[in-house]
């Protein structure tokens, strides 16, 4: 049954890729809807997944590499269909659903690389991780949003626009979408981590220890709060607050990869 | 019932003579109304825009004849010596009149290929024809084929989305960078025909606020009395250069009226908001330095020219796909008129048979005393069955049913094989 709905989910969110990517080429409205349906129902394929990975561990599936990237990849997919249906903008699908289907199939092609289990268990402990790995997508998706402005503002200004260019968003729709995944992200990060104390209180009786990832995160949120106040101002507007966008989320990619595998003691895998 | 198309347009008729031959709305519908009076067409429909001029009707036995009664009728209703206007004159008949009206509504006979505006045309022209009563279930089947191909051509290829001329792609560059332009200001520098073209496709687009700016003050006031738009004093490049998103200019000087220098002070003094600037004057009214300033596009009338023709080979390429379209409404047309055709033939038929049917007994019973009056009704009546049953069943299946016309295509084969020329309908 699990490995059906894997394929399920694979076939749906491939057909999705394939008519995100075939609508930036034909620009058919009709390619678009279709997609986005197929979007959701890959969305559902994979929240059952999930559901039948926490059913055998008990809690969110976070205790693993797999199961952690199959989270990540599917809070990419649902705050992306809330960005898509917030700004009335498909083509961004062609460059996001690639990202989650990746995310996707390394969670079950990846051999089990399962960990120590936390000792942190309960709603809030769960509610913390499945935040913090949202926020992670919102900054990946926003990530995604300046590289496509950074890739037409090229364009544009060397005026090679090709066939593509007149289907993208606008610059100024791309800096909006980016700046509404970063909110996203700041919020929530901000909520998890919060969270994130009350869980350890509870298990262990004390607000803090020191985690080498506490210091990486709060130097992530600085970085993303200072993204978000300049990307407006006269020196960072336009090209220059989306490298800033992509530099940060570098620093999240490492955050989640080598800080977690090789300093952390609690965040092997969010 | 057959179609006949008489026009001429601006791949076979210079200027000249389009205009002479061009129908107003009011023409086209006393034309209409004449061809339909002098029993010229049964139905008729004329079509006119300032690139063709094209006259559709329906005759029961459309051929070389009526196209020349219709020819002759446009000279004589022009007042256009036929030497004049039948060289520039074409002639479709069914298949082909169906095809060419498709490719029209297409925007694939345009002079700029693909264009929108031949559809509300075709429309306009429809609408009139069928409140005026001039035509009927043909002609009505025909042009909503054609508004619905038009329609579907335009939402199924990439023949309509990419702008052709010049103003145009500006603004759809200008959206690139800002979306929609609602909520953003724009100043011309200038007051020709250029200008004009930036403004009407600025209004279209609804922008908030319009400045101009001309070296003549007056001219610039009296082009803002006819688009409406902010006059702004010429040479005030500090205060002018800060508010607008999109500055467009097309000014006849020798030197750059935009230079470097004042763009940049314009960008710090904006906060370095987005600017787009069209420079479409020859020579160049911006200095083409401008383009390295941060958040500054500059595109230049050459620049802009190489899009259109990219576009303009793009839409080229997107010609076999509309006529695949094209093609696969013909065929269902062509299906249609059939099935209706079919019904007339059959009717024709069926008579035509019982009143053989009744010769041939009234022949062979002559000499056969022994059969009472009512042995001769059931007699009648069975061979009526038997008529019925072998050749009207399958004709009437061929009018139900698509597929079968399909294979066969040509209705003249079941006309030819069972009526004579002087009892087809």
């Amino acid at each position: 049954m699990t490995q059906m709905l894997v394929w399920l989910t694979v076939l749906a969110y491939l057909l999705s890729m394939g008519l995100y990517i075939s609508l930036l080429n034909t620009g058919k409205e009709i390619t678009g809807r279709l997609a986005t349906i197929l979007m959701f129902i890959g969305l559902a394929c994979h929240y059952f997944t999930l559901l039948a990975r926490a059913k055998v561990s008990h809690t969110v599936p976070y205790h693993d590499l797999q199961g952690s990237m199959s989270l990540f990849g599917w809070l990419l997919a649902v705050t992306y269909l809330c960005l898509e249906i917030y700004h009335r903008q498909r083509t961004v699908g062609a460059f996001v659903v690639p990202i989650i289907l990746a995310f996707f199939f390394a969670a079950y092609l990846l051999p089990n690389h399962a960990a120590k289990p936390s000792e942190a268990h309960g709603v809030v402990f769960a509610l913390h991780v499945t935040l913090s790995i949202l926020a992670y997508a919102g900054f990946a998706l926003s990530c995604v949003l300046s590289l496509m402005f950074l890739g037409e503002e090229r364009l544009l200004r060397i005026r090679k626009l090709g066939d593509v260019v007149w289907r993208l968003p606008s610059l100024e729709l791309l800096e909006r979408m980016s700046h509404t995944s970063v909110l996203v992200g700041l919020v929530t990060i901000g909520v998890g981590t919060v969270l994130g104390f009350v869980a350890v209180d509870r298990q262990a009786g004390q607000h803090w220890y020191f985690d080498p990832k506490y210091i990486v995160t709060l130097i992530v949120v600085l970085l993303y709060v200072v993204y978000f106040r300049v990307a407006r101002t006269a020196t960072w507007r336009g090209a220059r607050a989306s490298r800033f966008c992509v530099f940060n989320f570098i620093l999240v990619v490492l955050s989640f990869t080598v800080v977690n595998l090789y300093f952390s003691a609690h965040h092997k895998y969010f | 019932m057959e179609i006949v198309l008489v026009g001429l347009n601006f791949r076979t008729a210079p200027v000249a003579v389009r205009e002479k031959v061009s129908f107003s709305g009011e023409q086209a519908q006393r034309a209409a109304e004449e061809l339909k009076t002098r029993g010229i067409l049964e139905e008729t429909l004329v079509l006119s825009t300032c690139n063709r001029s094209e006259v559709y009707g329906v005759h029961p036995n459309a051929n070389r004849e009526s196209a020349a009664a219709l020819s002759s009728f446009l000279s004589d209703f022009h007042e256009v010596l036929p030497d004049q206007l039948n060289p520039s004159l074409y002639h479709h008949y069914d298949h082909d009149a169906v095809r060419h009206l498709f490719r029209v509504s297409a925007g694939l006979e345009s002079m700029l290929l693909g264009e929108a505006e031949i559809l509300g045309q075709v429309r306009d022209a429809y609408l009139r024809a069928h409140e005026g009563h001039v035509t009927g279930p043909v002609l009505n089947r025909l042009f909503q084929a054609a508004l619905e191909i038009g329609k579907r051509v335009r939402a199924e290829t990439e023949l309509g989305t990419r702008p052709m001329g010049v103003a145009s792609a500006g603004m759809k560059l200008a959206e690139r960078i800002f979306g929609k332009l609602q909520e953003r200001s724009a100043l011309v520098l200038g007051a020709g025909t250029i200008s004009e073209q930036v403004v009407s496709q600025l209004r279209d687009r609804k922008i908030k606020h319009l400045y101009l700016m001309n070296r003549s003050r007056e001219k610039a006031e009296e082009f803002a009395k006819v688009y409406g738009g902010e006059v702004l004093n010429w040479g005030e490049w500090d205060t002018s250069l800060k508010f607008p998103d999109v500055i467009v200019s097309a000014v006849g000087v020798q030197d750059y009226l935009v230079t470097k220098p004042m763009v940049e002070k314009a960008m710090a003094s904006r906060g370095n908001r987005a600017l787009f600037l069209m420079d479409l004057a020859m020579p160049r009214n911006v200095d083409p330095a401008v383009a390295g300033i941060y958040n500054v596009y500059l595109y230049s009338m050459e620049d802009l020219t190489e899009i259109v023709k990219q576009n303009r080979d793009a839409r080229q390429s997107e010609v076999p796909k509309a006529e695949t379209l094209i093609e696969d409404h013909v065929a269902k047309f062509i299906s249609w008129q059939a099935s209706v055709e079919l019904t007339g033939v059959l009717e024709t038929l069926r008579g035509s048979l019982k009143q053989r049917r009744a010769n041939f007994l009234a022949e062979r019973l002559a000499g056969m005393n022994h059969f009472s009056a009512e042995d001769r009704d059931r007699i009648g009546s069975l061979m009526d069955e038997l008529i019925e049953h072998l050749l009207l069943h399958p004709a009437e299946r061929l009018r139900a049913e698509k597929e079968l016309r399909r294979k066969i295509q040509n209705v003249e084969a079941i006309r030819d094989l069972y009526l004579s020329n002087r009892e087809k309908p």
